[in-house]
């Protein structure tokens, strides 16, 4: 009979404490909106793991403290515990069981994740490149318009082609739900179809140095005329040759250029690297202890052989050493289309004399 | 006083500082000699010299400290008998700070190192907690920062070996019934190279840090700081006191156990640190591959990961992971070891079904090696690789739920005290955080909810609830329960108490509160964060968390301290334990046993009249 009650109060018990949790996990174990049609079997998956986590958790906990409270030594009891060695029976079973419960999960997941990356009808494809510490995007089926911020369109399925310049980064956007490192060499895929017109954030989730803590980027989910309505605002972009040096310093300095805006800032707020505001023509203090005036020749090396003359409090080896082929590569490129003779270091300083 | 400086200035400890600290600056200086020849200048912090000046720094400090000494003579030919005792002349205490054979002297050595690291990566923990309470940097820099979480995560990962080799040369050769272990002199190299290393990783922190994590993945290694250099050699050569330990604990438990203690008779704790030793032994050197691969191409420019010259940076993640994931249950099972061992003491029932507790640690230690990429979910394998891993992953779950069921089919209908005394406290808290732990588990196995999980604050409360119930608890418990062993005399229960309630709640909250900002969206190795997130009021809770445990920590700290010398003197068996270690007298003899003895019957037979586990040999008188 003792045996019974006591099966009889664990039960109870454990139903209680696996609904209990299961409810308090709404509130402390919280996801995101899910925003798109991915998160959805995802979302499936976490509410099965939730329920498995309140399940277990109760039966350790209810055996443990039950065990505490119940058969717990009585005052002026000196004898031991009865002489149980273990039960092969038992044994088996709690190995059995959880065999079968987590191959089950691990099908569940696998079916789930099939389904997630598997490719779907009418799928758009967006380049995505990271570098420390910046975003940028690239439309090639919509002429190769470039952008510093990530806008889909909803319901579409969108795959991520993705490429790291420098270190490994790490795609997340919370409401998509899924997740993917950029690795340097190699390209990853990812597939999202958002679902929820909104602005989300983009993170970087793999540490990636210095700045790690700042890589973001704007994500904006917009209708499909929505959409089609900032691919012809982007393609009316005027050519190099209408811009004037100014202009497309701006632009070489932005995510969509090579994205210097995210270590220089223009507003003179603290960075990884020296700010560009006042920069023209002021005395800087050097690493070495020397000063130099920041002239055109002065910044020209220092976008080129960034390590020569490193800035007083600023460490070397943060920015790339290979701009002067960068900027080589992407001149020819435009020259190229355009009937242009472009300098883009030219440009640069150009538009840091404008940051006064 | 003046005697006591003079002891500590002539202690091994000290003379291998300055030898390690002479050899850096040798190496260095040779670097620059050869450049000078060559007419090239050396600038200060010169990176290859400060890796060439760090290698021999290691050397330094051995030679320095005195522990190659009785190696150096046997290769020349001389007889270097085993020294036991204090040097001549010199307080019992000077032993700690000196080369010493004794495993009960290396393990409190090792105990003592392992708690003040502890302290050190505990604090660090604490400078970005509070950075980390209020959106915006309030104190820290980005760069700042980057170099408190990576050296946070190393530190008390050297932490938590020195505590995995304190119980395992304290406690194994006592359980065994051995004098010592097979291998003293390797036995104090063990120790005595984890300091240098040690040194290294600190003096990595000092030289401009690194923001890479304890990870250290390519190809952010090869563009970070100097300080990332100093922590990768530091790290390998940590590998050398692992790698020594564990086959010397593996030749101890293979040879020197007491007649009759055959494999399934051996206390259970053996069983754990025997599991753990076999990881260390066969997995610490892909790590060290994957870190001289990694100092080899930032020094020496040979190219293994970088891309740009044909390299592959997911060939460090293999390498890293295949010794990173086998390690945490180095970590853990020493820790379910201790848990396993007190409970039957303590509900006075044998421990429920041995046999199976004792494979599942063989168990987790196999599965262990099968599971590493599932920290690359994200990395871009393929599904082809990325699906067996997912089921290797959770097969994991099985062997450790044995475990959980054995414990708790242990306390049923078990006679547990009424007023449980400290480390029993510590073992239950042990059991509900790692079931924390551990069932967080399964959700980061399962690709799909990975894919939202990795590289958030999920993942950081996992691991934390993971180490802290598998390690943290399980060493405190042990740490009050052999106290009085060890030293002969009884802690202050009050105290032992207040830290146990302080800490438990303490981390129950930390934990669950990171998992809880994680799902929410919080990346982990971040200095700041978005209060969009709406998860500013959890951190705070888990900053007041963190520091309520630095705090119980300090309270036993000073509880261990104190107790030392104006505790009364503890029973010779406080616990009521049938284990030999608590047979005979505390502290215990220089050579443990001074009569052998012999297992006769099972190790947890509790509850049965008459039942002896040990006897002492009676010696036969020869036949002649």
């Amino acid at each position: 009979m003792g045996r019974l009650r006591h099966l009889i109060n664990i039960i109870l018990l454990l139903v209680l404490s696996t609904v209990g949790l299961r409810y308090l996990f709404e509130s402390i174990f919280a996801l995101p909106v899910a925003a798109s049609a991915e998160a959805r079997p995802i979302d499936n998956l976490f509410n099965g793991h939730f329920w498995m986590i309140a399940f277990l958790f109760s039966l350790i906990m209810v055996l443990m403290l039950y065990a505490i409270f119940v058969f717990r030594r009585q005052d002026g009891d000196e004898t031991d515990g009865p002489h149980i060695h273990g039960n092969r029976n038992l044994e088996i079973t709690w190995t059995i069981i959880p065999t079968f419960v987590v191959i089950g999960f691990g099908i569940w997941g696998a079916v789930t994740l099939n389904e997630i990356t598997r490719p779907k009808e009418g799928e758009m494809t967006v380049d995505v490149v990271g570098k420390q510490w910046i975003w940028s995007f690239t439309y090639p089926e919509q002429d190769n318009i470039g952008s510093g911020e990530l806008v889909l369109p909803v319901n579409r399925t969108t795959v991520l082609k993705m490429n790291a310049e420098d270190v490994i980064h790490s795609f997340w956007v919370p409401e998509f739900r899924v997740k993917q490192d950029l690795v340097p060499g190699r390209e990853t895929t990812l597939r999202i179809t958002p679902t929820e017109v909104g602005s989300y954030k983009l993170r970087c989730a793999e540490i990636c140095g210095l700045n790690h803590t700042l890589m973001e980027a704007d994500v904006r989910v917009v209708d499909a005329a929505g959409f089609q309505a900032w691919v012809d605002e982007k393609q009316a972009v005027p050519a190099f040759a209408d811009l004037t040096a100014e202009e497309r310093g701006a632009f070489w300095a932005s995510a969509e250029g090579f994205g210097c805006v995210a270590c220089h800032s223009a507003d003179g707020s603290p960075g990884v690297g020296p700010t560009w505001q006042g920069l023209y023509q002021h005395e800087v203090p050097l690493a070495d202890g020397s000063t130099v005036i920041a002239d055109d020749d002065y910044i020209t090396t220092s976008i080129h052989d960034p390590n020569s003359q490193v800035v007083g409090g600023f460490n070397p080896n943060i920015m790339p050493q290979n701009y002067l082929e960068q900027f080589a590569a992407r001149e020819q490129e435009v020259e190229a289309a355009e009937a242009i003779d472009l300098d883009i270091t030219a440009d640069i300083i150009a538009y840091i004399k404008t940051l006064q | 006083m003046f005697r006591n400086t003079r002891i500590i200035l002539t202690s091994a400890l000290v003379k291998g500082l300055v030898g390690q600290f002479v050899a850096w600056a040798l190496g260095y200086g040779f670097i620059a000699m050869l450049r000078a020849f060559r007419g090239l200048p050396t600038p200060g912090l010169y990176e290859p010299a400060v890796a060439f000046g760090a290698i021999l720094s290691v050397i330094g400090f051995l030679v320095g400290a005195g522990v190659l000494t009785d190696w150096l003579k046997l290769i020349v030919g001389k007889r270097t008998p085993l020294r036991h005792g204090a040097p001549e002349g010199k307080p019992e205490w000077s032993r700690y700070l000196n080369v010493d054979y004794n495993h009960k002297v290396i393990g409190i050595q090792y105990a003592i190192t392992s708690i003040l690291v502890l302290l050190i990566g505990g604090l660090f923990a604490i400078l970005f907690r509070i950075e980390l309470a209020q959106p915006g940097m309030q104190w820290l820099t980005n760069d700042q920062y980057n170099t408190l979480f990576s050296a946070h995560g190393i530190i008390m990962i050297a932490s938590i070996l020195l505590g995995v080799g304190a119980m395992v040369n304290y406690l194994v050769p006592l359980m065994i019934g051995a004098s010592d272990m097979a291998f003293p002199r390797l036995n104090a190299f063990s120790y005595w190279v984890a300091i240098p290393s040690a040194v290294l990783i600190l003096m990595g922190m000092a030289v401009g840090g690194w923001d890479t994590g304890w990870v250290g993945y390519a190809t952010l290694s090869l563009r970070a700081p100097l300080g990332i250099v100093l922590f990768m050699l530091g790290f390998w050569i940590n590998g050398f006191s692992s790698i020594a330990g564990s086959i010397n604990m593996l030749v101890t438990t293979a040879t020197m156990r007491a007649k009759g203690m055959t494999l399934f008779r051996m206390p259970i704790l053996v069983w754990g640190a025997a599991a753990a030793s076999i990881i260390q032994m066969t997995a610490t050197q892909t790590v060290g591959v994957a870190l001289t691969m990694s100092v080899a191409e930032r020094v020496l420019g040979l190219n293994f990961f970088d891309p740009a010259g044909g390299g592959n940076p997911i060939l460090y993640q293999h390498l890293f992971w295949f010794y990173s994931h086998p390690v945490v249950y180095v970590f853990v099972l020493p820790g379910l070891g201790v848990i396993s061992e007190l409970l039957p003491v303590f509900a006075r029932k044998p421990l429920f079904g041995y046999r199976w507790v004792a494979l599942s640690s063989m168990g987790i230690a196999l599965v262990g090696f099968l599971v590493w990429a599932h920290h690359m979910f994200t990395s871009g394998m393929a599904d082809a690789l990325r699906m067996p891993f997912m089921f290797s992953t959770m097969l994991v779950a099985i062997p450790t739920g044995v475990k959980f069921f054995s414990w708790v089919a242990t306390i049923w209908e078990g006679k547990l005290p009424k007023n449980p005394p400290t480390p029993l406290l510590f073992v239950f808290g042990a059991i509900s955080v790692f079931l924390i732990g551990g069932v967080t588990g399964p959700i980061l196995g399962t690709i799909p909810t990975d894919l939202h999980l990795h590289d958030s604050y999920w993942i950081v409360g996992h691991f934390h609830a993971t180490m802290f119930g598998g390690y943290i608890f399980p060493f405190f418990a042990a740490l009050y329960y052999w106290y009085p062993k060890v030293t002969g005399r009884m802690y202050k229960e009050s105290l032992g108490k207040l830290h146990f309630w302080l800490m438990l709640p303490a981390f129950w909250v930390m934990s669950i509160g990171q998992m809880s900002v994680g799902l929410l969206g919080m990346r982990r190795r971040v200095a700041d964060y978005d209060p969009a997130l709406g998860i500013t009021t959890t951190h705070v809770l888990i900053t007041l968390a963190a520091l309520i445990i630095g705090w119980s920590v300090l309270i036993m700290i000073y509880n261990f301290v104190a107790s030392t010398r104006t505790a009364p003197l503890a029973d010779i068996n406080p616990w009521r334990s049938r284990s030999p270690e608590w047979q005979i007298p505390s502290p215990v003899p220089e050579f443990n046993y001074a009569v052998p003895f012999e297992v006769i019957g099972e190790p947890y037979d509790y509850g049965l009249d008459g039942a002896t586990y040990t006897r002492e040999v009676v010696p036969v008188p020869s036949g002649d």
